[in-house]
């Protein structure tokens, strides 16, 4: 099936373009690492629900392993990596006690004002966070080795390429256990939810803590590609970059939202070379088209299991 | 008989409107209780209050030997209360299959995070059930292409998937067409035979009533004004003049 193999040709793709061409290595990283955080975004738009602060999560990550990397400059890259999914989990794990009680437009709102809070505090407390000017790490070492940065680029996008498969086998898997299945019911019937003796809180609850992993994962893979974190990594623009990405890749399967940030960093990157300064309006014409052509994603797209969508209407019902 | 349900003094008013007016009540195992009464009687305040989704101001609720006035629906739920709905409460983006196997791994308890629905729930179990009420052959459509008898049958076919000792069905007939009735009612009642599950059903077609019902309740401003065997209850005067509007 399409979708099974699609993963992997992601990751074949992108260490194949990544190594012929080296300067491609980058860009590549950061669009995978965005993949991870769009697709936390899209378990939760699975639940019918949008968070407009997620970034916040992967920008504490972020912070949270440069500042480990500073104290310990032993640590070694993969612990690092580790160490983000680790923040990401535990600050979802806080966040989502309150988070999943509300829904919509509030749910949203919540999600973006405790993000703000978060680029605020960074933004002021200088002599903590470096202010907006962000913290600096050194390259870490992978597996007791200093690599010189080719090498080290090489590592983390090899990296990057098996998270695509694992991250799509593991959320593939909890998209169709029980779990999974009954966060998507809550976009169509909490309810019912309840009266099967299923708490959707509790349900909702998982969905949160795995999204925020995800996006720990993706602040951490941010911090070492870059060395550097800044505030703007928990910006709240940044996190609706990861709301189109997970819209542009759609949220059926979760290889979508790898493919949304695949296409979303090229487009931003050929769009800023060939229409510098107007490069949103090519951003948003893209949104606007998908939305008329492709409402439930690329995935939908390339399936053709938007099908699903226009299934009859009930031909007997009456009231 | 034992005693399944029990309400003692159950009282609860909206404003200046009495919805439950000391409500004493028993259900034993085994009954099937059709509950009539015009619109703001208080039927569904009363079918609220036994399944957790209001709670009453004062008086007591028992249901098979346990107090459950203060529990959660979910705790009710898990005591053996089922409930269907007016509107059918579906997950309309689900196939009819995969709505009926989360009803399944909620009773187990099989609630993974990444064992596949369809292992947690074994689709033998599912499909004589949806074999029973004639849904088999819809098993892999989406919810939302249901017509409405057929959504009406999946509501109760999703509670009757978690084993309740009672089954609770708010108008199971009502926006199902007239000639189709019976055939819903008959399709449920043999389900809920099969299974010795007591139930519920609040009902407004007098001839449906006296068919399925072995037992009749009539509420009338909060409280029942009537209850007893079809026959005794149908040709009541008050139920009647108020319910009947004969």
């Amino acid at each position: 099936m399409l979708l099974r193999t699609l993963p992997w040709f992601i990751a074949v793709l992108t260490l194949v373009l990544g190594l012929l061409f080296p300067w491609l290595k980058t860009p590549l990283i950061i669009a995978l690492s965005y993949g991870l955080s769009a697709l936390g975004v899209s378990i939760l738009i699975r639940a019918g629900q949008v968070s407009f602060g997620h970034a916040g999560f992967t920008c504490l990550a972020g912070y949270a392993v440069v500042a480990a990397s500073r104290t310990w400059p032993q640590l070694d890259a993969l612990v690092l990596l580790l160490l983000g999914v680790a923040t990401g989990l535990a600050a979802g794990g806080v966040a989502g006690l309150f988070m999943v009680r509300y829904r919509g437009i509030f749910f949203g709102m919540l999600n973006l004002a405790m993000s703000m809070v978060l680029f605020a505090v960074l933004g002021k407390f200088y002599n903590l966070t470096g202010g907006t000017d962000g913290l600096r790490m050194e390259r870490p070492p992978v597996f007791g080795q200093i690599l010189e940065r080719a090498g080290f680029e090489t590592w983390l996008l090899v990296v990057s390429s098996v998270l695509v498969v694992l991250t799509c086998w593991f959320l593939g898997r909890f998209y169709q256990s029980p779990v999974g299945q009954a966060l998507t019911a809550i976009k169509t019937n909490e309810v019912r939810l309840e009266y099967l003796g299923i708490s959707a809180k509790r349900v909702f609850y998982s969905g949160y803590v795995i999204s925020a992993a995800l996006c720990g994962f993706s602040g951490g893979m941010f911090a070492l590609i870059q060395g550097l974190v800044t505030p703007e990594l928990g910006y709240w623009v940044r996190s609706g970059e990861y709301v189109f990405i997970a819209v542009l890749g759609g949220t059926l399967h979760p290889v979508g939202a790898f493919l949304g940030a695949l296409v979303f960093e090229f487009l931003k990157l050929f769009a800023a070379a060939a229409l510098t300064g107007i490069w949103q309006l090519v951003i948003g014409v893209v949104l606007l088209v998908l939305i008329f052509v492709a409402p439930a994603g690329l995935v939908a797209l390339l399936t053709k299991s938007g099908d699903r969508k226009s299934a009859p209407p009930p031909a007997e019902g009456r009231t | 008989m034992p005693t399944l349900l029990q309400t003692r003094g159950l009282r609860l008013a909206f404003g200046g409107v009495v919805a439950a007016d000391g409500i004493d009540f028993d259900l034993q195992a085994g009954e099937r209780l059709a509950v009539i009464g015009a619109n703001g009687a208080g039927k569904t305040t009363f079918i609220n209050m036994v399944t957790g989704y209001i709670k009453p101001s004062a008086g007591a609720i028992h249901f098979d030997g346990t107090d459950i006035t203060a529990k959660h629906p979910r705790q009710i739920v898990q005591l053996g209360i089922g409930r269907s709905f007016q509107l059918p409460q579906l997950f309309l983006e689900h196939t009819v299959q995969q709505s009926v196997a989360l009803a399944v791994a909620a009773r187990t308890r099989r609630l993974s995070l990444f064992r596949s629905l369809a292992k947690c729930a074994p689709p033998a179990d599912i499909h004589e059930s949806l074999e029973l009420v004639g849904l088999a052959d819809r098993a892999d459509d989406l919810c939302s292409s249901l017509p409405e008898g057929h959504r009406k049958l999946l509501d109760i076919v999703m509670a009757l998937m978690l084993r309740p000792k009672l089954l609770i069905m708010d108008e199971p007939t009502s926006g199902v067409a007239a000639d189709e009735k019976h055939g819903l009612m008959k399709t449920i009642m043999a389900a809920l035979d099969q299974r010795g599950v007591t139930s519920i059903f609040v009902e407004h077609d007098a001839d449906i009533v006296t068919q399925y019902a072995t037992r009749v309740a009539a509420w009338i401003s909060g409280r029942i004004a009537a209850d007893g065997s079809p026959a005794l209850v149908m040709n009541n005067d008050e139920v009647k003049s108020v319910v009947l509007g004969h």
